[in-house]
C-alpha cells in the first residue's frame, strides 16, 4: 500500500473514532470527569485533610497525579473496547476488513482514537485538579511520555478485549474484575511505604503501580519506583501487546469465520 | 480475454464442522455480468465471504484479475467492491460520513472522495439523505447506500449479494438499470440471487450452486434454450366441442373442463397456429397464461439433479 494511502486510511480511522466519542460526549467525557471530581472533593479535600501527609506530600497533591492517570487508563481502554466491539456488533468492522487497509494501520488508528479520548479526559481532570491543588510539573518530559505510553498500553489491552468479546458482558467483565482492582491497588490512593512487606512485593507485580508512580515522579519529583525500570516495563508491554494484536488480526480471531 | 475472478476448488468447513463449500471452481471474465444462483443456504454468501476475506477458506484459491488474494491482498482488494447481503454499516453514522469513511479506507484524497461521494449518492438517489443518520433510512435506501459505498473507489469488479432482496418492483427495476449501466461502462458484475428471472434480465453467464456445489455453469442463453416446451393455460367462454383436437403434431391438447384448455407447445413452434385453429373452430380465447413459472421449473430440475 502506498504511504500516502496508508496515511489517509489512518487519518480516516482516527477522525471517525474522535467523532464517535465527541458525538456521545455525555457518555464518554462527562461521567469520568464527574467521578474524578468527586474523588477530589471527598478523598482529596474532606478525608485528605484528616490524613495529612502521604509519601511526603499533602494528600491532595499525592492523589492528583494518581487520579489523572486513572482517568487516562480507564478512558483509553474503554474507548477502544467499546468502539471496536460496537464495530464488530454492528458488523461495520467488515468495511475495514474488506478494504485494503493493512492490519497495523487498523490497529494504530484505534489506538490513536483511544489515546485521544484518554488524553482528552486526562486534560479535563488536570484542569479540574487546578481548583484543588497547586501543581508544578517537575519533569515535563517524563510526565508527558509516561502518559502517552500508558495510554497506548491500555488502548492495546482494550483492543484485545474487544477482539475476544462476544457480548456486551464480555466488554465489562475485564474492566470490572481486572482493571479496576489493579488501578485501586496500583498506588493511586496510597504510597506502598504504608504496606507490609508481602503486599509491597505484590504491588511490584502490578504494572499500573509503575505507571502511576512514574507519572507522580514527573509531577511531584518523587516516587516509589525506579523510573528507568518503569519505562522499560512500559515498552515491553507495548511491544508484546502490539504484536499480539497483529497476530490476532492476521488470524482473524473474533472477526473472520 | 482477461479473467476478472478465478476460483479454484474452494472448500469451506465452518468451525462447527459444517462443510458449506465442497470444492467450487468458477471463472468470470472481465466485463461479464455473472449470476450466482442458488437456494437458501447453498453457499453463495460463503463464497463471497471467502473472496472478500471475511471468511477464512479451508482450501482452494481465489485470484482477482490474475492476482492471488492471499499474496496480493492490497492490489486485489482495490480491484473489487462488495455489497453484502446484510446491512453492515454503523447505524449511528450519517449517510455521507459512511461513504466518505469508506473512501478514506481506499486512500482517496478528501477532495476526490467528496466528488465521488456526491456522484454515487446522487446516482443512487440518496443525496437528499446525506445528512441523515443511516438507521433512519428505509430498507431499500440502506441497500442503495451499500451500493454507493461499494462504488466509491470505482472498482473494476462489483460483487453484490442479493442486492434486490426485499426491494419493491419499481426500485428493483431502477437498480437493474443502474447495474446494467455500470456494466456497460466496463465494470464486471457478479450478483447472487434466488430469482432466475433476475438473472435472465441482467446476466450473460450463470452458475447455479446448491449445497456447496456448482450444479450448472453456462451462459444464460444456453440455459434458456433448455426450456424447450411450455404449457399454456387458455380460458374461454365458448363451449369446447367434445373431441376437439389440434392438427399440429407436436402440440398436446388437454381439455381440463369446458372452459379451460391446456396446450403444451414445443420449442421453436409458434403459438400463432394455436390461435388460428381455435378461431377456425369458433372458440374464442379470453385469456392465456403460463401454467408454471418455466424458469422456476428449470431451476428446480437442476437442483433435483444435484440431490
Ligand atoms: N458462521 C457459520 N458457521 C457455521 N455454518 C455457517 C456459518 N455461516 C454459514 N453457515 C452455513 O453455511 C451454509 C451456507 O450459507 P450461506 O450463507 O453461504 O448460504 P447462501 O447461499 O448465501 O444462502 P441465502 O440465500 O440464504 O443467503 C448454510 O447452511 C449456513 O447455515
Ligand atoms: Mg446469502
Amino acid at each position: 500500500m502506498l504511504t500516502n494511502h496508508k496515511y489517509i486510511a489512518f487519518e480516516t480511522i482516527v477522525i471517525k473514532e474522535v467523532r464517535r466519542f465527541a458525538r456521545i460526549w455525555v457518555q464518554t467525557l462527562v461521567p469520568p470527569a464527574i467521578t474524578i471530581g468527586l474523588y477530589f472533593v471527598i478523598f482529596g479535600n474532606l478525608v485528605g485533610r484528616r490524613i495529612g501527609e502521604m509519601g511526603g506530600f499533602q494528600y491532595m497533591e499525592f492523589i492528583v497525579p494518581g487520579l489523572i492517570m486513572m482517568s487516562v487508563i480507564q478512558n483509553s481502554y474503554s474507548n477502544v473496547v467499546s468502539s471496536f466491539f460496537s464495530h464488530k456488533f454492528q458488523r461495520s468492522v467488515e468495511e475495514l476488513l474488506v478494504s485494503p487497509v493493512p492490519n497495523y494501520i487498523i490497529l494504530s488508528g484505534f489506538i490513536a482514537g483511544g489515546m485521544a479520548r484518554g488524553l482528552a479526559v486526562g486534560t479535563i481532570v488536570t484542569l479540574m485538579s487546578l481548583f484543588f491543588a497547586d501543581l508544578e510539573i517537575q519533569n515535563l518530559f517524563i510526565t508527558v511520555s509516561v502518559v502517552l505510553l500508558t495510554s497506548i498500553v491500555f488502548a492495546l489491552a482494550g483492543f484485545i478485549n474487544a477482539l475476544f468479546a462476544n457480548s456486551f458482558d464480555d466488554i465489562s467483565i475485564i474492566p470490572t474484575f481486572v482493571l479496576t482492582p489493579l488501578i485501586y491497588l496500583g498506588g493511586v490512593f496510597y504510597s506502598v511505604e504504608l504496606l507490609p512487606p508481602f503486599w509491597k512485593l505484590v504491588s511490584a507485580l502490578n504494572p499500573i503501580f509503575y505507571m502511576v508512580n512514574t507519572f507522580r515522579y514527573g509531577i511531584l519529583g518523587s516516587s516509589d519506583v525506579d523510573i528507568v525500570w518503569a519505562f522499560f516495563i512500559l515498552i515491553v508491554f507495548i511491544v508484546v501487546l502490539f504484536s499480539s494484536c497483529i497476530m490476532l488480526l492476521r488470524k482473524g480471531t473474533g472477526l473472520r469465520s | 480475454m482477461t479473467i476478472a475472478i478465478s476460483i479454484q476448488n474452494l472448500v469451506k468447513t465452518y468451525a462447527n464442522g459444517f462443510e458449506a463449500l465442497k470444492g467450487i471452481s468458477l471463472e468470470v471474465e472481465q466485463g461479464d455480468f455473472f449470476a450466482l444462483l442458488g437456494p437458501n443456504g447453498a453457499g453463495k454468501s460463503t463464497t463471497i465471504g471467502v473472496i472478500s476475506t471475511l471468511v477464512n477458506k479451508t482450501s482452494g484459491s481465489v485470484e482477482v484479475f490474475g492476482k492471488n488474494v492471499d499474496t496480493h491482498s492490497y492490489e486485489t482488494k482495490l480491484d473489487f467492491g462488495v455489497v453484502p447481503q446484510e446491512v453492515n454499516f454503523s447505524q449511528f453514522e450519517k449517510v455521507r460520513d459512511i461513504v466518505m469513511t469508506q473512501a478514506g479506507y481506499y486512500g482517496l484524497p478528501r477532495k476526490l472522495a467528496a466528488e465521488r461521494c456526491e456522484k454515487y449518492l446522487r446516482k443512487l438517489g440518496l443525496w437528499d439523505k446525506r445528512d441523515e443518520r443511516s438507521r433512519s433510512l428505509s430498507g431499500g435506501m440502506k441497500r442503495r447506500l451499500m451500493i454507493a459505498r461499494a462504488l466509491v473507489h470505482e472498482p473494476r469488479l462489483l460483487i453484490l449479494d442479493e442486492p434486490t432482496a426485499g426491494v419493491d418492483i419499481e426500485l428493483r427495476r431502477s437498480m437493474w438499470e443502474f447495474l446494467t449501466e455500470i456494466n456497460d461502462n466496463g465494470t464486471t458484475i457478479i450478483l447472487t440471487t434466488h430469482y432466475l428471472e433476475e438473472a435472465e434480465q441482467l446476466c450473460r453467464n450463470i452458475a447455479i450452486i446448491d449445497e456447496g456445489k456448482i450444479v450448472e455453469n453456462t451462459s444464460m442463453r444456453k440455459l434458456l434454450k433448455e426450456l424447450d416446451s411450455q404449457v399454456y393455460i387458455l380460458e374461454t367462454n365458448s363451449q369446447v366441442p367434445a373431441g376437439f383436437s389440434l392438427k399440429q403434431d407436436n402440440m398436446v391438447l388437454n381439455i381440463v373442463d369446458e372452459n379451460i384448455i391446456e396446450v403444451t407447445v414445443s420449442g421453436g413452434q409458434s403459438v400463432n397456429s394455436v390461435f388460428t385453429e381455435f378461431s377456425e373452430a369458433d372458440i374464442k380465447i379470453d385469456s392465456m397464461r403460463n401454467k408454471t413459472n418455466r424458469l422456476e421449473q428449470l431451476f428446480m430440475s437442476k437442483l433435483e439433479g444435484n440431490g
